[in-house]
C-alpha cells in the first residue's frame, strides 16, 4: 500500500511540473504579445535605425520566439532573471528585498488567519443551525462577495479617518519599535485576513459538517456524548485531511489579495512592483513577478492535493 | 443531529424565509439590469458635467450621492457605470460559460486523448491566479473594452469547463446515452439533446457564481487602473478616481463600492436560495 501512496504523490508532482511548463509558456507568450518593438522603446523615438538594429542583435530579439523562450527558461533555472528595461538594474536585485516584504505580509496574515478561521469554522459546524452559525455563514458570504479594495477602503475609513488609530499608508522603512510595526501592518494584514479567513471558514465548516453526517458520529450521539466532545473527539480527527486541504487552498487566495492590498496601502512588496511594471510595460520584471506568483500558487495547490491523498486512510 | 420533526420544521420555516431573501435578491439584480439598460434616460445630470463648485461634496437633495473629485454628480456616474460593469461582465460570462460548457460536454462524450489533452491544458490555465492572469494579459493587449471581455472570458473558461465536464461525465454513463449511441446519433446531437438538458440547472447556477467572480475581477482591474479607461468608468474605476477623497470620508468613494457589493451579494444570495430542484443535481 505504501507504494501506492508514493506513486500517487509522484504523479501529483509530475502534473505540477507539466503545469508549470505550460504556465511559463503562457506567461512568456502573453508578454511577448506586447505591441511595439522593445529595442525602439528602450532607445526612444530619436534613435537611429542602426542603433536599433544593433540593440536587437545584442538582445537576440530577431531569434524565433521558441528560442527566446528556451533561453529565458534556462536563465530562470540558473537564477538569471534578466535586467529591468526601466532602469537597467538586474531583476533579481529589484525583487529580493520586495520578496521578503511580501513574505512578511503573507506570513503574518497566515499566522493570524489560520487559527481564527479554524476556530470559527469548527465552532460554526459544532453549533450548526444556531444563530451563531447563521451569523458566521452570512458574514463569510458577505465578505467573499465584495472586492478586496472595498474591505480595505472601509478599514481605512473606520480606523484611520474616523477613529484615527492607524496611518492610512504603509511605509516599512520607518519601523523602530513594536508599536510602529503594529501600526504599519495592522491594516494590510487585517484586510487580507478578512478575505482569507472567509474562504477558510466556509471550507472548514463544510468539511466538519460532512463528517458530522456520518453514522459513527450518530452512534457517538446516541451513546450520549456532548456536542463539543462529539465534534472534537469523534469528527475532527477524520475531518483533519479536508481541513488542511482547505487551509492550503485558502492561502492561495493570499496571492490575489496581496496585489490589491499592496497597491492600496502603498506597501513595497512584489505585487506592487508588478503592478508598477505593468504600467511601465517592463517585460522582464513582469515575467519574473508573474512566475513567482504562479510558482507560489501552484505549490499551495499541489500541497493541498498531496495532503488530500496522504490523509485518506484507505490509501495508507 | 436534532430530532427529525424539529429539524424538518426548521428547514421548512427557513425555506420560506430564504425564498423571501431570494426574491429580494432577484429584485435588486433586476433593478440594476433595468438601470443599466435605461441609464442615459434616467440620470439626473450629465456624467461629464461639473455640477458642484466643491469637490468630494456631501450627500444633498440635489446630488444624492455627493460629488466626485471634479465636482461631478456621483449618482449619475454610478448609474452609467452600471452599463460597463454589468455589460462587460455579462458578455464575458456568456462567452466563458458557452465555450467552457461546450468544450466540457464534448470532452466528456468524446473522451480519449482529446479529453485528457484539453483537461490538462485548461487545468494548467486554471492554476494561474486570476488577478495575475488579468494583469499580464492587460499589459500585453491593452485595456480596450473588447480586450477586457476577451481576457475575462479566457480566464473563466477553464473553471466552467471543469464544472460542466464533471456533470457531463456522470450523465454520459446513463442508459439513455448508451441507447442514443447504439441508435447511431452523432456527437452534436448527443451533446445538445441528451447531455445539455440534464445539466442545465447546475450550469446556470454556476454561470451566476462565475458572473460574481468576473464582476469582482473587473472591478479589481479597474481599481488598479488597468480595466475600463477614462472617459468611461465602471464601478471599480469610480472607486479609483475618487480614492483621494478617502481621508475626508467622501461619499464618492463609498457609494460605488456599495453598488458592487449590492450586486454581487444579491447574485450570491439568489443562487444560494434557488429551489434545490435546480441546484442539487450538481455532480461534485
Amino acid at each position: 500500500m505504501r507504494g501506492q501512496v508514493s506513486s500517487l504523490v509522484a504523479r501529483r508532482l509530475i502534473i505540477a511540473l507539466i503545469t508549470l511548463v505550460i504556465v511559463s509558456f503562457a506567461v512568456f507568450f502573453a508578454t511577448t504579445l506586447l505591441p511595439g518593438d522593445t529595442a525602439t522603446i528602450l532607445l526612444g523615438q530619436s534613435a537611429t535605425p542602426e542603433a536599433v538594429e544593433g540593440l536587437r542583435k545584442a538582445m537576440h530579439l530577431d531569434d524565433p520566439a521558441i528560442i527566446r523562450f528556451l533561453r529565458w527558461i534556462a536563465g530562470l533555472v540558473q537564477g538569471d532573471f534578466g535586467k529591468s528595461y526601466a532602469n537597467n538594474v538586474p531583476v533579481a536585485t529589484l525583487i529580493s528585498g520586495r520578496f521578503v516584504n511580501t513574505m512578511k505580509l503573507a506570513g503574518l496574515t497566515a499566522v493570524i488567519a489560520v487559527p481564527l478561521a479554524l476556530t470559527l469554522g469548527i465552532t460554526a459546524a459544532m453549533w450548526r443551525g444556531t444563530l451563531y452559525d447563521r451569523i458566521v455563514t452570512v458574514g463569510t458570504i458577505g465578505i467573499i462577495s465584495v472586492p478586496e479594495f472595498m474591505i480595505a477602503t472601509l478599514a481605512v475609513l473606520l480606523f484611520a479617518v474616523y477613529l484615527k488609530w492607524l496611518p492610512a499608508l504603509s511605509l516599512t522603512n520607518e519601523v523602530k519599535s513594536l508599536h510602529d510595526l503594529v501600526r504599519i501592518y495592522a491594516m494590510p494584514v487585517m484586510t487580507l485576513t478578512f478575505g482569507v479567513s472567509a474562504q477558510m471558514i466556509r471550507m472548514t465548516r463544510a468539511a466538519v459538517v460532512e463528517t458530522l453526517n456520518t453514522p459513527y458520529v450518530e452512534m457517538a450521539l446516541l451513546k450520549g456524548a456532548s456536542r463539543p466532545r462529539l465534534v472534537l473527539r469523534h469528527a475532527l480527527p477524520n475531518a483533519l485531511g479536508p481541513i488542511i486541504n482547505a487551509v492550503a487552498l485558502s492561502l492561495s487566495y493570499l496571492l490575489g489579495g496581496v496585489i490589491i492590498v499592496e497597491t492600496i496601502f502603498n506597501y513595497p512588496g512584489v505585487a506592487k512592483l508588478m503592478v508598477d511594471a505593468v504600467s511601465t510595460r517592463d517585460l522582464p520584471l513582469i515575467q519574473t513577478c508573474a512566475m513567482i506568483f504562479c510558482l507560489g500558487y501552484l505549490a499551495l495547490i499541489t500541497a493541498a492535493d498531496i495532503i488530500a491523498v496522504l490523509s485518506n486512510p484507505r490509501l495508507r | 443531529m436534532t430530532n427529525p420533526t424539529s429539524s424538518g420544521r426548521l428547514s421548512m420555516r427557513l425555506g420560506y424565509r430564504f425564498n423571501l431573501v431570494g426574491m429580494s435578491a432577484l429584485g435588486i439584480i433586476l433593478l440594476w439590469a433595468g438601470i443599466a439598460l435605461f441609464a442615459p434616460q434616467i440620470i439626473p445630470h450629465s456624467v461629464g458635467e461639473i455640477v458642484d463648485t466643491d469637490y468630494f461634496g456631501p450627500v444633498s437633495r440635489d446630488l444624492w450621492f455627493g460629488s466626485d473629485y471634479l465636482g461631478r454628480d456621483i449618482f449619475s456616474r454610478i448609474l452609467m457605470g452600471a452599463r460597463y460593469t454589468l455589460g462587460i461582465s455579462l458578455a464575458a460570462v456568456s462567452i466563458a460559460c458557452f465555450s467552457g460548457v461546450a468544450l466540457g460536454m464534448t470532452a466528456a462524450v468524446a473522451g480519449g486523448w482529446f479529453d485528457s489533452m484539453l483537461s490538462r491544458f485548461l487545468d494548467a490555465l486554471n492554476s494561474i491566479p486570476s488577478k495575475l492572469f488579468g494583469l499580464v494579459v492587460v499589459a500585453a493587449v491593452g485595456s480596450s473594452i473588447p480586450a477586457l471581455i476577451a481576457t475575462l472570458s479566457v480566464i473563466y473558461t477553464p473553471g466552467a469547463y471543469r464544472f460542466a465536464r464533471a456533470l457531463a461525465v456522470n450523465v454520459n454513463t446513463m442508459d439513455f446515452m448508451v441507447v442514443a449511441r447504439i441508435r447511431g446519433e452523432r456527437l452534436p446531437y448527443l451533446i445538445a439533446s441528451e447531455i445539455l438538458p440534464n445539466i442545465l440547472g447546475p450550469v446556470l447556477a454556476d454561470l451566476g457564481l462565475r458572473f460574481v467572480f468576473i464582476v469582482l475581477l473587473l472591478s479589481g482591474l479597474s481599481f488598479l487602473g488597468l480595466g475600463v479607461q477614462p472617459p468611461y468608468a465602471d464601478w471599480g474605476a469610480l472607486v479609483r478616481e475618487n480614492i483621494g477623497g478617502l481621508p475626508f470620508g467622501a461619499p464618492a468613494v463609498i457609494f460605488p463600492s456599495l453598488a458592487i457589493a449590492s450586486l454581487t451579494i444579491s447574485v450570491n444570495l439568489l443562487i444560494d436560495n434557488l429551489p434545490s430542484r435546480i441546484r442539487d443535481r450538481s455532480a461534485e
